[in-house]
């Protein structure tokens, strides 16, 4: 199914969850309302049209501009092959969930793709953002102890660590982007 | 002041420097070369790389070291017996090498957790030049004597810490 397909079938399905769609892009993706994200990705999982069994990517932006954080969810559908059909080309999709920056939140699917396991604690540890539901949302990257979400574009640097100094001469507080 | 003692000692000491190896990153691959037989540690008495702190007098620190590595290098430093060297080789162990400006969680040189003899820059630094500090380390322990206290006041504090 061709992007534009995909996302007639979810806007005729959900309506007004499926806020935005953008098929310009290379990676052609539909935003998706955080509160009924966990619908939507069952749909399309078990959707017999769509099938998207295969999660391969979660990433997380940070919008400062608009105050927001938002993760994108790269989806395919791997065909099942037999020895009667013909191996069809996957097709791939993306949704965005775009949340609130002062208290993230977005709804844990972990129990639909195993693959966002790890993902969602890396965005959790790297933004900041709350996944509830997930079944053990702790810092993957970094230390137990790290205070900060690390990759947030006003992430400012530790000034020490366990009594190590964070940074040297220079005074780098921050990242300069 | 150096008694023929203490020359029989530091040329035994540094004839045989065995390295622990401390490989973390990309580094660890040229101190592999050197290992091997083009570039060859051990025609200097330092062929012999230990797993096991308790057994080396040299520890190599070839690689990135990150906040969560450095509080387990220091207790692997206080596991190797005096008399024991540093060596930190490459750039992020000399000053946080390429990750200086946005490596939020590298350390900016070894030296602020151990106490280190010999730097070596590079980015990795060529196997000759591992080899040329562990040579300037064999000169440096060549003139060392039981009289004098090996551990500079500097890093006194430094290996007092609990880190």
């Amino acid at each position: 199914m061709s992007p534009e397909e995909i996302c007639q079938a979810l806007k005729s399905k959900f309506g007004e969850a499926i806020s935005d769609t953008v098929l310009e892009s290379p990676r052609p993706y539909a935003v998706v309302a955080a509160d009924k994200w966990v619908q939507v990705a069952t749909h399309l999982r078990d959707a017999p049209n769509l099938g998207f069994n295969f999660l391969r990517c979660i990433s997380a932006i940070d919008l400062l501009a608009d105050d927001k954080l938002a993760c994108v969810y790269d989806l395919m559908a791997i065909s099942a092959v037999s020895a009667t059909t013909v191996m069809t080309v996957p097709h791939v999709f993306a949704v965005r969930v775009v949340t609130e920056r002062k208290n993230p939140s977005i709804s844990s699917v972990a129990h639909i793709w195993p693959a966002a396991d790890w993902h969602e604690r890396e965005a959790f540890d790297m933004m900041g953002i709350d996944f509830p539901g997930h079944p053990n949302l702790v810092r993957i990257l970094c230390p137990e102890d790290w205070e900060g979400h690390p990759l947030r574009k006003d992430y400012a640097f530790p000034l020490e660590y366990h009594g190590i100094p964070g940074t040297t001469e220079h005074e780098l507080m921050s990242p300069r982007h | 002041m150096m008694t023929s003692l203490d020359w029989a000692l530091n040329w035994a000491r540094s004839s045989s420097i065995w390295p622990m190896t401390f490989g973390l990153a990309c580094c660890a691959i040229e101190m592999m070369a050197v290992g091997a037989s083009r570039f060859d540690i051990d025609r200097f008495g330092a062929g012999a790389f230990r797993a096991t702190p308790r057994q080396s007098d040299l520890m190599i620190v070839a690689g990135t070291v990150t906040y969560k590595m450095a509080s387990r290098l220091k207790r692997l430093y206080n596991q190797m017996p005096e008399p024991k060297y540093v060596m930190a080789m490459g750039a992020c162990t000399v000053g946080g090498g390429p990750y200086f400006k946005h490596g939020y969680h590298v350390v900016k040189g070894v030296d602020l957790v151990v106490p280190v003899d010999i730097y070596i820059p590079g980015c990795p630094p060529r196997p000759e030049a591992l080899l040329e500090g562990l040579i300037r380390l064999q000169d440096k322990i060549r003139h060392e004597s039981r009289a004098i206290d090996r551990v500079a006041d500097e890093n006194k504090a430094l290996l007092a810490a609990a880190v």
